[in-house]
């Protein structure tokens, strides 16, 4: 080690004191501590967050059970088994023939990639902006559909339902609707 | 059709610039295969005569053989090879491949863009072809054309006819190979679709096999319908448990369970076609009354759930203490469990007194069983196809052994060089099964078979010779006298004999020697050389000598008090000759341990009660009725499913007499290491011959029955689309009875009475058939003993 006689003089004034130029230049600049929780801000408008199933303006769910979202996942995070609609009042959760039945993301498992969105047919499956996915066990970040689904907006109404807005599944598909979804049903259930 | 004959005549073309020598009257698109070039297509399938309905196969023929070549590109599973012919495929001719877009892009024009939901998505020839043989964009631009979708074409089978790209596979296996014509495509031009008959349903029961075929997702099945996708699937080869003709699976399933199974591809075997049965009846096993633990009954009378060594200990002690215990396997069971039980019996319990027979029986059979079956394996599938004649007796093929009713199908075809096989069937009447095999009838009413096998050596019109084959049925059994006058046919006129089971686990049950009078590897009991060979083999110092008693006999021990233990595993009482006695049987015992897949009143009746592993859990060895074996690894690996053979070497090893083995892996090795009886095998001749059933005859009409293929069979519970497919029962009576009692009757039998619709059928004026197990509990329970006789009266119309 070297002898403390033969530091220069810079060497043993200057520099102990030098590194605290960057603390006194600090203390007038603006801060840039977050204040999270408490405080928010937003994120990126594309910003990848929680998935959110849609539904048509009436309600139905867009999903249709396909399976391509799990198919393109990387981190095989979703789990999908569709179902077949069925004509009957109670039997209908989307327009066509299959609806996803069971609709799993785990999210302890998705790097939040977004090809499950590339890959989705119908836009069922979109990216919220919502990041705040952590918890205190495993069960709870398995998100379940009713967990994913987006809320009913003014007009929708819980699936299972007949088709409001066109005969068959196409007219939804190219948008053949005018209005958003009729409200008031007077079909009683 | 497509086999391809012992030919040596080779023709070389040239495909793509590589001269290939194949066969002649090859096609193109094999030939091609040959240099390892895949021409896209959809309608042509090794199986099916070709037809060039798709076009997708178009290649260019610069040279047809003749230095001329076709002006325009030509179907190449149409079109044989022809010596110095030069074919240019999609991937050296630009004509060829411009055509083959040209073709998918007519075939994508009124296809639907529903890939995501079809359930051929990920595994669909159309999908793969548009990708590697097809244009990049569509120039269509018009509306597509629709259909209402999907329809049902039979209760299993579901047809989306917008996929639908003509190809006519499903027409033509339907016409070709099941003989069921019941779907064809129908109108002209744009509107051409596969359509059924108006009312009458696809009434076949190798429909599933369409669905499999089907290059696009136009035919799909309500059982498998969006349940899950391709690429979800771990797929295993397995073995059908269904019957003895061990037809090659493809179990497809999904996080433990099992979603599907399709026709494995064995050429030897069943080609690559299944029965429905096969494919959809695997919903048993994941049925609600599934057991899960092992039970024991409490002191309190009830069934408590209990730990398997405790099981273990109690189900030995129990047994023990009952002493002279006997052993019933039911005709389930692998041949390694076969084998567990057959030592267990011997070892353990120290008695001959095991029947794997679950049905009615007879000691002709076993002796026959002991002489002629085990250890024999004289035909085979490819034996049936070459065969002059074939002969059943007591067997309806459709309905019990449906393998080899394909085989004799393709076997008899008109078209087949030679005339193909001549099918002649001892049987009641002509079914529709016989008629679809082009086959001849000697009718026989049920009781006579013998008589009308004797007679067959003179009957020079059938002509039976060494180039023939005898197939007799299970069922032979209940007719004294037949399984030896099928032998004795055999004998004297050189024609192979085989006996065909109806369950999977009869051969191999046969082979690991659970009757009562052989011992493992065709042993007989009552031979002492052969007692020895086995007891050195395991290691014990001697066996039992006498032997033991069949199933039947069993009951009436079991019942007269006789016979206190008993060990059952996978009998329904309703399948056996006595119901009513064989439930007696299992109450008067004072011990009974059952093992069993589902709770039924056996495991409610037993003492201790062992949860079995259905065979997706296990590993194990089917063998077919041609003495084939037909070895299977497990689907899944479950720690709580044991199979059969090691809930018996741990009762075994309670009881201090240690099977030797505790997985399937060791009873196979073991099973090897003691090998088959090469000493001299019991004979016939001095066997007891059965009596003559000395029945009253009460009734006027003689009762025929079989079981159907789709029926209330246990193991079909779970998939109502596939039990929805099967046959309404009827009663088949001759014109005249028909007459006389009308289109509903009521037929009394000395165990009950029963009515169903009656049908015209070429039976005899005082013979009726019945579906065995169609009705209620079957006809053994509700009906009558079998051999004995019903009155036929007018039944009440409903």
């Amino acid at each position: 080690m070297a002898d403390e006689s033969s530091k220069s003089l810079k060497e043993q004034f200057w520099d102990p004191v030098a590194g605290f130029g960057v603390t006194f230049r600090t203390m007038f600049k603006k801060v840039v501590t977050e204040q999270y929780p408490f405080e928010k801000t937003p994120t990126a408008p594309r910003f990848h967050g929680r998935h959110q199933l849609n539904r048509w303006p009436d309600g139905l769910e867009k999903c249709i059970g396909c399976e391509l979202c799990a198919w393109a996942c990387p981190a095989d995070a979703i789990y999908v088994e569709g179902a077949s609609n069925t004509d009957d009042p109670d039997g209908r959760f989307s327009p066509g023939e299959r609806y996803g039945r069971v609709y799993q993301i785990n999210y302890l498992r998705c790097i939040l990639c977004g090809l499950c969105i590339e890959a989705c047919p119908t836009r069922a499956l979109t990216m919220t902006n919502e990041y705040e996915l952590a918890d205190d066990n495993r069960a709870d970040l398995i998100y379940e559909k009713q967990d994913l689904l987006a809320p009913l907006l003014p007009g929708m109404e819980q699936p299972p339902h007949p088709m409001r807005l066109g005969d068959d599944e196409g007219a939804y598909y190219r948008g053949e609707f005018a209005a958003p979804a009729p409200t008031g049903r007077e079909a009683g259930k | 059709m497509t086999t391809t004959p012992e030919k040596t005549d080779l023709v070389s073309v040239t495909i793509d610039g590589i001269q290939v020598s194949v066969p002649k009257d090859t096609l193109v698109i094999r030939a091609a295969e040959q240099v390892g070039v895949q021409v896209p297509r959809f309608c042509d399938h090794p199986l099916l005569a070709p037809v060039g309905a798709c076009r997708q196969c178009l290649v260019d023929v610069p040279d047809a053989g003749n230095g001329r070549g076709f002006p325009k590109p030509q179907a190449s599973c149409t079109l044989p090879v022809a010596e110095g012919m030069v074919v240019n495929t999609q991937a050296t001719s630009e004509v060829a491949d411009k055509a083959q877009q040209g073709i998918m892009e007519f075939l994508l024009i009124n296809h639907p863009l529903d890939c995501p939901v079809c359930d051929k998505g990920g595994e669909c020839p159309l999908q793969n072809q548009a990708m590697s043989n097809g244009r990049g964009e569509s120039r269509f631009h018009g509306l597509k054309r629709t259909y209402p979708k999907p329809i049902n074409i039979s209760a299993q089978v579901l047809l989306d006819r917008e996929r639908c790209v003509l190809c006519a596979r499903c027409t033509r296996f339907s016409e070709q190979i099941a003989g069921d014509p019941f779907i064809a495509l129908i109108e002209r031009g744009a509107l051409q679709q596969v359509g059924i008959y108006e009312r009458e349903p696809f009434d076949s029961y190798f429909s599933g096999n369409t669905i499999q075929i089907c290059p696009v997702g136009a035919l799909t099945s309500a059982d498998y319908r969006f349940r899950s996708r391709p690429f979800d699937l771990v797929s295993t080869p397995s073995v059908a448990e269904h019957d003895a003709c061990g037809a090659a699976i493809r179990v497809d399933h999904r996080r433990g369970k099992v979603m599907r199974r399709l026709a494995g591809n064995d050429p030897e075997v069943n080609e690559e076609w299944i029965t429905d049965k096969d494919r959809f009846a695997f919903h048993y096993a994941t049925e609600a009354d599934r057991l899960a633990y092992p039970q024991v009954r409490d002191e309190d009378g009830s069934l408590r759930p209990a730990s398997w060594p405790e099981a273990f200990a109690v189900a030995a002690r129990g047994l023990q203490a009952a002493g002279a215990s006997a052993v019933l396997t039911g005709g389930r069971v692998t041949a390694e469990d076969a084998y567990a039980y057959s030592k267990f019996a011997r070892v353990a319990l120290g008695t001959n007194d095991i029947d794997f027979r679950a049905r009615p029986h007879s000691a002709e059979e076993a002796a026959f069983l002991a002489s002629e079956v085990v250890l024999r394996s004289t035909v085979t599938y490819a034996d049936l196809e070459s065969a002059s004649t074939v002969l059943l007796a007591g067997l309806e093929p459709e309905d019990e052994a449906a393998t080899i009713f394909l085989r004799l199908r393709k076997a008899s075809s008109p078209g087949r060089p030679g005339g193909g096989t001549r099918v002649v069937s001892i049987a009641p009447y002509a079914s529709r099964g016989l008629a679809k095999m082009h086959g001849h009838l000697v009718r026989t009413a049920p009781g006579a078979e013998a008589a009308a096998l004797d007679a067959m050596v003179e009957h020079a019109e059938h002509g039976i010779d060494k180039r023939s084959v005898i197939l007799v049925g299970e069922r032979l059994a209940t007719v004294p006298g037949a399984l030896t006058a099928a032998a004795g046919l055999s004998a004297r006129t050189g024609a192979r004999l085989a006996w065909v089971p109806r369950r999977a686990g009869d051969r191999g049950a046969v082979e690991t020697g659970c009757l009562p009078n052989l011992l493992p590897g065709g042993r007989p009991v009552t031979d002492p050389a052969a007692r020895v060979d086995a007891a050195t083999a395991w290691g014990v110092d001697r066996l039992p000598e006498a032997p033991g008693r069949d199933a039947d006999a069993i009951v009436a021990a079991l019942a007269s008090g006789e016979l206190r233990g008993l060990v059952v595993s996978g009998v329904d009482p309703d399948d056996t000759s006595d119901p009513a006695a064989t439930r007696a049987a299992i109450e008067a015992a004072s011990f009974v341990v059952a093992l069993e897949l589902r709770e039924t009143e056996v495991t409610r009746a037993a003492d201790v009660v062992f949860p079995v592993a259905p065979v997706v859990d296990k590993a194990g060895m089917f063998v077919t009725w041609e003495g084939r074996p037909r070895t299977f690894e497990a689907v899944f690996s479950s720690p709580t499913s044991l199979p059969d053979l090691r809930i018996l070497a741990g009762i075994a090893e309670e009881l201090d007499t240690p099977l030797g083995f505790r997985t399937v892996a060791e009873a196979r090795a073991q099973m090897e290491d003691m090998g088959p009886w090469d000493g001299e095998r019991a004979g016939l001749d001095g066997s007891p011959r059965s009596s003559a059933a000395t029945r009253p005859a009460t009734g006027d009409f003689a009762l025929a029955t079989w079981k159907l293929l789709v029926d209330n069979g246990s193991m079909q519970d779970g998939d109502k689309a596939y039990r929805a497919t099967g046959r309404a029962p009827v009663a088949r009576l001759s014109r005249a009875a028909y007459d006389a009692h009308g289109p509903t009757v009521t037929l009394t039998g000395d165990r009950g009475s029963v009515t169903l619709p009656a049908e015209v059928a070429d039976l005899d004026d005082d013979v009726v058939w019945v579906p065995a197990n169609s009705f209620g509990n079957g006809v053994l329970a509700d009906l009558a003993s079998p051999g004995s006789r019903v009155t036929v009266t007018k039944g009440a119309d409903q």
